[in-house]
């Protein structure tokens, strides 16, 4: 992979990092279009994978980043077959656009954080809040579609049902999301979906 | 996550109480960025200053990313395998449920918007049209209907504090 494709990529990630009203998740249809559409760098598979092993794994959201990374990387590096110089360029590109992806945003909340806590209660800051709320969810909303699309590309029904009933397993019961992932597993597994 | 966090900084470790972490919380949501390193960099930050803010953030990011690869570097050495890619399949529209009932969790606040409910829905479904459908760049997305939703908003509250 060449410099100037590496540098692109890293910018890009800062200026999501500023863009990411709402956390993680809400620029997940962004790095969607970007890497998947229009540089082709992820496939669907790989873009699936990627945000759906940021959900089992213990830590923030924003990690989906670094594994993002770390297949493009492994990918351009001529992948796994290549031996070490592909797993370390993954690692790096990993942790490259981690950092961009948490440092621009990280600075933002150490310098902001004195002014908005003076100013949460003005209305500019209100209106900020609560004008993007609906933009927040409908991303979220997007980020959990495209991932289901990703994943389910025949739009099979029985994969939908069960994307259906985990929204509002969630959503109505406590059980640890942990669980229902594997139930997922399992249930794939056995249904060779 | 945020339960995690609350458990650990609020109950277990008592490093603030109840309305501080609430407090925190809101600042760490109205700043752009993944939330819960934001929430760790002004903790970090007002207690210790840069070093503090960098050492939380590193905290948080450094150890759960290599599990992360780990995890990623096992389940790609096996996904070859008809069985694990099947699972993974199912796993995947798992998430995408559990990621869309995240989203849906700001319903109620979504219902006392200012703008009144049928409004923000309407937005709502724009910035979803805009970006899972057109496929709209995210800075073009919040360019557009985030202007306008703000806008919006900020001439709706200004009206009622007048009133």
């Amino acid at each position: 992979m060449t410099w100037q494709l590496w540098l692109e990529l890293h910018l890009h990630f800062c200026m999501l990092s500023l863009l990411a009203v709402g956390g993680a998740l809400a620029i997940v249809p962004e790095m969607h279009r970007y890497l998947v559409n229009e540089l082709q760098l992820l496939s669907e598979t790989a873009f699936s994978q990627s945000v759906t092993l940021s959900q089992i794994a213990p830590g923030p959201n924003i990690l989906l980043v670094a594994v993002m990374g770390w297949d493009i990387g492994l990918q351009a590096a001529g992948g796994f077959e290549s031996g070490g110089v592909a797993v370390v360029t993954g690692l790096l590109l990993a942790l490259s656009l981690l950092i961009a992806a948490v440092l621009p945003s990280s600075l933002l909340s150490y310098f902001m954080v004195k002014w908005l806590q003076l100013h949460q209660h003005a209305l500019g800051v209100r209106a900020f809040k609560a004008g993007m709320l609906p933009l927040v969810m409908g991303l979220m909303l997007s980020a959990g579609w495209l991932l289901q699309t990703a994943s389910n590309p025949t739009m099979d029904w029985r994969l939908l049902l069960i994307c259906a009933a985990s929204m509002l397993i969630v959503l109505f019961t406590r059980i640890h999301l942990l669980w229902l992932m594997l139930g997922g597993a399992v249930l794939g597994a056995a249904l060779g979906l | 996550m945020l339960a995690v966090v609350q458990r650990e900084m609020v109950d277990r470790k008592q490093w603030m109480t109840l309305s501080e972490f609430a407090e925190e919380w809101a600042l760490a949501q109205t700043i752009p960025g993944p939330n819960v390193v934001n929430l760790a960099v002004m903790f970090g930050g007002k207690h210790f200053g840069p070093t503090g803010a960098l050492a939380a953030m590193s905290g948080l990011l450094l150890l759960p990313g290599l599990l992360m690869v780990s995890i990623v570097f096992a389940f790609q050495a096996f996904a070859h395998l008809p069985v694990v890619a099947s699972a993974l399949h199912c796993m995947g529209v798992v998430a995408a449920g559990m990621v869309m009932a995240a989203g849906w969790r700001f319903w109620p606040t979504l219902k006392q918007h200012p703008l009144g409910w049928p409004l923000a829905l309407l937005l709502m479904v724009a910035s979803f049209g805009l970006a899972a459908v057109v496929h709209w760049p995210l800075a073009k997305v919040i360019g557009v209907v985030g202007l306008v939703s703000c806008g919006l908003t900020w001439w709706r509250l200004q009206a009622k504090a007048r009133s």
